[in-house]
């Protein structure tokens, strides 16, 4: 049986009704209809569903909907100021880090995270910081250059 | 089956009425979520949450030791001054469960009561001598976490406790300690292998030693001869490997789909010996 709750993504309350069991992943591409964040194993594994949740990292697809109640979630469609791009999103583009995308807005949420808690990562701290995010397409390489230029320019994700 | 009932609980008598009930729990859902989402067990039909109470939070430090609410998350536990400077194998434990999503939401009592055998914070809490307090609607009982552990994914914890928090004793004086595990994945990884060491020197020799093995049983174990092993020597290269080769002795490995048991075999005595060498060299005050 579904309940109503309410779920604040980027900024903006929804009232949803939801199963209890519900995945945060599910509630928001399918109940407030953000599908941005990829279901990529549901399994904790490939962090394409990566979001924040009060400023910290989140694998949605492993945390339940209701207990993001009266908290702050953060998804990649949250990242853009309007129809500007964040500077961690226009690095991405710049640097080659985007190619199939399906990895891409847990990539960027993860970064986003690791740049808010370490404003300035050396590369090796990058790599260790994404490998729970796994992209098939890019190498890496791209995805890592792209942390590493933003990082080098302000230091604000 | 799936959840017919969910409250997020506002006090521990709350939660632990909920329990009495029938609910189990839930805080970061690192585990309970991932479990099901696998198919490895479906939710539990009636769920209590208690990520809001804040009385579980909090590394507090009591008289040399540390007291740590059930809902420390693994970030917490990995960047606090003291449980790195003290208490360092918990530190370094803390630092490589799952991903820093996992780390962020993922709590201590989680990791505790998930008992996996291949568990990360499970062995440095064991050589540290900790207890968890288990609080139910009729009451409270410390327990030894080395008491905790029953078997894969299963605790000594009756179905209405509570796990609220987590009691680290102070250590001897010049202790240094050390968990590492052998992994084929920097992230989201499980150990494969992994073995914690605290020991304390005293003059130049050791004077207590606990090492502690991972995935390598039902459960996360003390091995008493591997610490007797350097208990009395100068932790010099003879002594070390002997206290690895009883380490390995004492492991009773399963083949799984991340190693055979041969291989964690021949494993538990290399990466019981990094830990060791390591913990000694912190206990020198060596960079490590």
């Amino acid at each position: 049986m579904k309940v109503a709750t309410t779920l604040t993504v980027n900024g903006i309350p929804y009232p949803v009704e939801i199963e209890p069991g519900a995945t945060l992943l599910q509630a928001v591409r399918e109940a407030v209809g953000l599908t941005g964040s990829k279901e990529g194993c549901d399994d904790s594994e490939c962090g394409a569903c990566m979001m924040l949740l009060d400023g910290k990292p989140v694998n949605s697809c492993s945390y339940l909907a209701l207990q993001a109640e009266g908290r702050e979630v953060t998804t990649v469609e949250g990242l853009a100021d309007g129809a500007e791009l964040s500077p961690l999103q226009r690095a991405f583009l710049e640097q080659a880090g985007v190619q199939c995308g399906f990895c891409t807005p847990g990539m960027l949420v993860s970064a986003t995270a690791l740049l808010r808690a370490n404003p300035r990562p050396s590369e090796e701290e990058v790599r260790i910081a994404l490998s729970g995010n796994l992209c098939r397409c890019t190498g890496y390489d791209g995805i890592v250059k792209a942390v590493l230029a933003v990082a080098s320019a302000d230091g604000s994700a | 089956m799936s959840v017919a009932s969910f409250v997020s609980a506002d006090s521990v008598e709350d939660a632990l009425q909920a329990l009495a009930d029938g609910a189990r729990v839930v805080a970061g859902g690192t585990d309970l979520v991932v479990g099901a989402r696998q198919g490895k067990a479906p939710l539990p039909e009636q769920l209590v949450a208690i990520h809001r109470l804040e009385e579980l939070r909090g590394i507090e430090e009591t008289d040399g030791g540390l007291r740590l609410g059930a809902l420390v998350t693994h970030e917490e536990l990995a960047e606090h001054p003291v449980v790195r400077e003290r208490f360092t194998a918990l530190a370094d434990a803390a630092a490589i469960v799952g991903s820093h999503a996992t780390r962020a939401q993922g709590t201590l009592g989680g990791n505790l009561m998930n008992a996996s055998p291949a568990m990360e914070t499970g062995g440095p809490l064991l050589c540290f001598g900790a207890s968890v307090t288990l609080r139910s609607a009729a009451g409270s009982r410390t327990v030894s976490v080395a008491d905790l552990f029953a078997g894969p994914a299963q605790t000594t914890a009756e179905p209405g406790e509570l796990l609220v928090d987590v009691e680290v004793p102070a250590q001897p004086a010049g202790t240094g300690s050390c968990y590492l595990r052998l992994e084929y994945r920097r992230q989201m990884e499980i150990a494969v292998v992994g073995a914690a060491a605290a020991v304390s020197l005293e003059g130049g020799k050791v004077g207590s030693a606990k090492i502690a093995i991972t995935a390598l049983a039902p459960t996360i174990r003390l091995v008493p001869a591997s610490g007797q092993a350097l208990v009395g020597s100068d932790g010099g290269g003879e002594a070390v490997e002997a206290a690895a080769r009883a380490a390995a002795d004492a492991s009773e490995p399963i083949s799984d789909v991340r190693a055979s048991a041969d291989y964690r075999r021949a494993m538990a005595a290399v990466i019981a010996r990094r830990a060791i060498e390591t913990a000694l060299e912190r206990a020198r005050g060596g960079a490590a």
